[in-house]
């Protein structure tokens, strides 16, 4: 069957006065109907840009220079203007990082997701009313048809991201790009906030990228695991392989040293050493620098790629699953 | 709500007091009326009793409470110029003063919105580079020179405009309006475009900085997010937001063109209160000068009030009556 996204070789370069940067890099992976991918990796690896092509939100200087996009099949990688648009929202949903900043302070949350389903579907103003009262109600907002005059200030942190992730599914879009959505939120109702996305998710078949800091939401949600470094794909596989068995030595620094039943509760472990800037990336392995198994090899170029390590790691020397179980 | 309304109401009344004493307090320096009132031939027996006659000779602060008195009433006394009731005098001139700062504020106002948000949404585009630049012409000359380079143009040079004066008016009961008649059209042009300038660049500046801070926001990346288009998120979304602090502003440039009139009424010779005010200093007419700076004051105040209470329309934040619970 056809992925709902997949994404080619991707890459996106940043023109600047010294030198194009490239916050992503040959970046490939699919996101099957109903699946959801979770996108890990400490800040600045390159996730937000990843997702943001994907939606056709650069900003710009930042640009895809290669690669390609397809949703359902379709390259929309190209789209311009109106044409992209009129896929975002409709095939295509976002949900943010903070919710507080995310809605408009001056619109009635219905009138907000109204003006959405009115500018992908064909329907009248008070069927869309109707319909802005069932979302509320299918996020778990209670007293939905009278909180769908509210403002977004008279409502909680997480009641906000409530009503992001409606608008965001309310034109019934086929992929949702979920940007740290539970970062901004009390510790207490984000466990909440990802049991209702993947719900919802699950429900409508809608492939989720999910964009997360936290090994714990991987665990607890995505199927499959994309780990980012330095602006390129360092592990991709399922979740259960990749958590409890990782090959790649940053996944594997990340998970830290705790014991195999807890690990994947925890957020990401700290590494020695930070992520090399966009401006000044090693030869070879981009993480060669702070890797424990680095070898005279990995320095060279070009770098490992997921094929090096059965096309699960990009690396040359992968932890061995003896070394680990 | 009510009770902030009140409180509001209450500052305001005590601006005003405050700006009644200090304009009072400064006409005594002004200089002395009785000396225009009364010819060359004059005995200090005349002088006494104008004096008397005026109220001059009470102590100050009598005079003040005896100005306030009267002016809650709408009774601001005798013109010492012209004999007659001051009130009576204002009313006949405030409606050239009105239509002319109606129309530039309108200017102002639509005008200046309109380019500050062109100029914000093609911010690198030529044109809105183009206005950009111009506009500091208007920020930087001061009005009457303004003034008198667009009569030079329109009027002298050209000769399409009328350079002074309201041209015809209709008077509908006590209001004479220049704005039914076509030379009272054309009178209106030049004045409002000089005394509506300054202000609409201003506005149009505003509107452009705040609005390129607001297409930042993350509410408006949201917006796009969700496919809405361009016009919905550059003037539902972007707009509102940018025109909830550009309120302010815009609410004292608009005291301001009242206040201002006078150096365009002084220009274009327009029979407003500016002008009326203007002879007024020259005869030490204390009674007209008073009123006058009342009036200004009032309208300024009130202007701020208006603003206030916009607000509250605009940003559902401010409101206090939340009705849902957290
Ligand atoms: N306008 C820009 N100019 C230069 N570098 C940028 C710009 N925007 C983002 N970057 C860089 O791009 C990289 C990727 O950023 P991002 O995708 O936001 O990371 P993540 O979401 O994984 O934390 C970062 O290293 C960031 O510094
Ligand atoms: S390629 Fe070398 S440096 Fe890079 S992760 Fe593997 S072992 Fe470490
Ligand atoms: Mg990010």
């Amino acid at each position: 069957m056809t992925p709902t996204l997949s994404i080619h070789n991707l890459t996106v370069d940043i023109p600047t006065r010294h030198g194009t940067l490239r916050p992503v890099q040959d970046v490939s992976y699919d996101i099957a109907q109903g699946e959801i991918l979770g996108v890990v990796g400490e800040s600045g690896a390159g996730k937000s840009m990843a997702g943001n092509a994907v939606i056709g939100l650069l900003n710009p200087p930042a640009h895809i220079a290669s690669g390609e996009i397809h949703l359902n099949g379709t390259r929309i990688d190209h789209l311009q203007g109106d044409d992209m648009r009129r896929l975002r929202g409709k095939h295509i949903g976002m949900v943010f990082q903070d919710p507080l900043t995310s809605l408009n302070p001056l619109l009635k949350i219905g009138d907000q997701l109204t003006e959405t389903m009115l500018a992908h579907l064909d329907i009248s103003q008070s069927d869309a009313r109707k319909r802005a009262i069932a979302a509320l109600e299918e996020v778990g907002i209670p007293g939905a048809a009278q909180r769908v005059d509210s403002y977004p200030h008279q409502f909680s942190g997480g009641m906000r991201q409530r009503v992001v992730i409606a608008l965001a599914l309310c034109a019934e879009p086929s992929l949702i790009i979920a940007d740290e959505p539970t970062t901004a939120l009390d510790v207490s109702v984000q466990a909440q906030i990802i049991a209702l996305l993947k719900r919802l998710c699950r429900d409508r078949g809608t492939a989720v990228m999910l964009i997360t800091h936290d090994m714990g939401v991987i665990a607890e949600a995505a199927d499959r695991v994309a780990v980012m470094y330095a602006g390129q794909l360092a592990e991709l596989g399922p979740v259960r392989d990749v958590l409890t068995v990782p090959l790649h030595p940053y996944t594997d620094g990340l998970m830290g040293s705790t014991p195999l039943a807890s690990r994947g509760k925890a957020r990401l472990h700290q590494i020695p050493g930070a992520m090399p800037r966009l401006d000044t990336l090693p030869d070879g392995c981009a993480f060669h620098p702070r890797c424990p198994r680095a070898q005279a090899d990995c320095t060279r170029n070009p770098g490992p790629t997921l094929a090096d390590a059965q096309g699960r790691a990009a690396c040359f020397h992968p932890l061995l699953r003896e070394d680990v179980a | 709500m009510l009770a902030y309304i009140i409180q509001r109401i209450g500052q305001s009344a005590l601006v005003l007091l405050i700006v009644g004493l200090v304009a009072f307090s400064m006409f005594r320096f002004v200089g002395d009326p009785i000396d225009n009132m009364l010819g060359q031939e004059r005995t200090q027996e005349d002088i006494d009793r104008l004096r008397g006659q005026l109220g001059l000779d009470q102590p100050f602060v009598m005079q003040y409470v005896k100005f306030l008195g009267g002016a809650v009433q709408g009774n601001f006394g005798v013109s010492y110029r012209q004999g007659r009731p001051v009130s009576e005098i204002l009313l006949e001139r405030a409606p050239a003063t009105l239509e002319l700062a109606a129309v530039s504020g309108f200017l102002a106002i639509s005008i200046g919105i309109g380019l500050g948000v062109f100029t914000a949404i093609r911010r690198n585009g030529i044109t809105a580079n183009v206005i950009m630049s111009a506009s500091l012409i208007g920020v930087s000359l001061p009005t009457f020179l303004i003034g008198i380079l667009l009569i030079y143009l329109f009027s002298v040079e050209l000769g399409w405009l009328p350079s002074f004066g309201r041209g015809e008016t209709v008077k509908i009961g006590n209001w004479s309006t220049g704005f039914l008649t076509e030379t009272g059209l054309k009178a209106l042009i030049l004045p409002s475009i000089t005394l509506g300038l300054y202000q609409m660049t201003l506005i149009m500046r505003l509107v452009r900085s705040e609005m390129l801070e607001v297409l930042r926001q993350d509410y408006i990346r949201f917006a796009r997010a969700r496919g809405l288009r361009e016009r919905a998120v550059n003037f539902r979304h972007a707009l509102k937001n940018t025109l909830v602090p550009v309120i302010t502003v815009t609410g004292l440039q608009l005291g301001s063109i009242i206040a201002f009139a006078i150096i365009t009424e002084t220009v274009f010779q327009w029979p407003g209160v500016g002008l009326l005010f203007i002879n007024a200093i020259q005869f030490v007419d204390i009674p007209v000068m008073a009123a006058y700076l009342m009036l200004i004051s009032v309208m300024f105040v009130g202007i701020n009030l208006i603003v206030d209470l916009l607000y509250f329309a605009i940003d559902p934040r401010l409101r206090v009556d939340r009705t849902g619970g957290h």
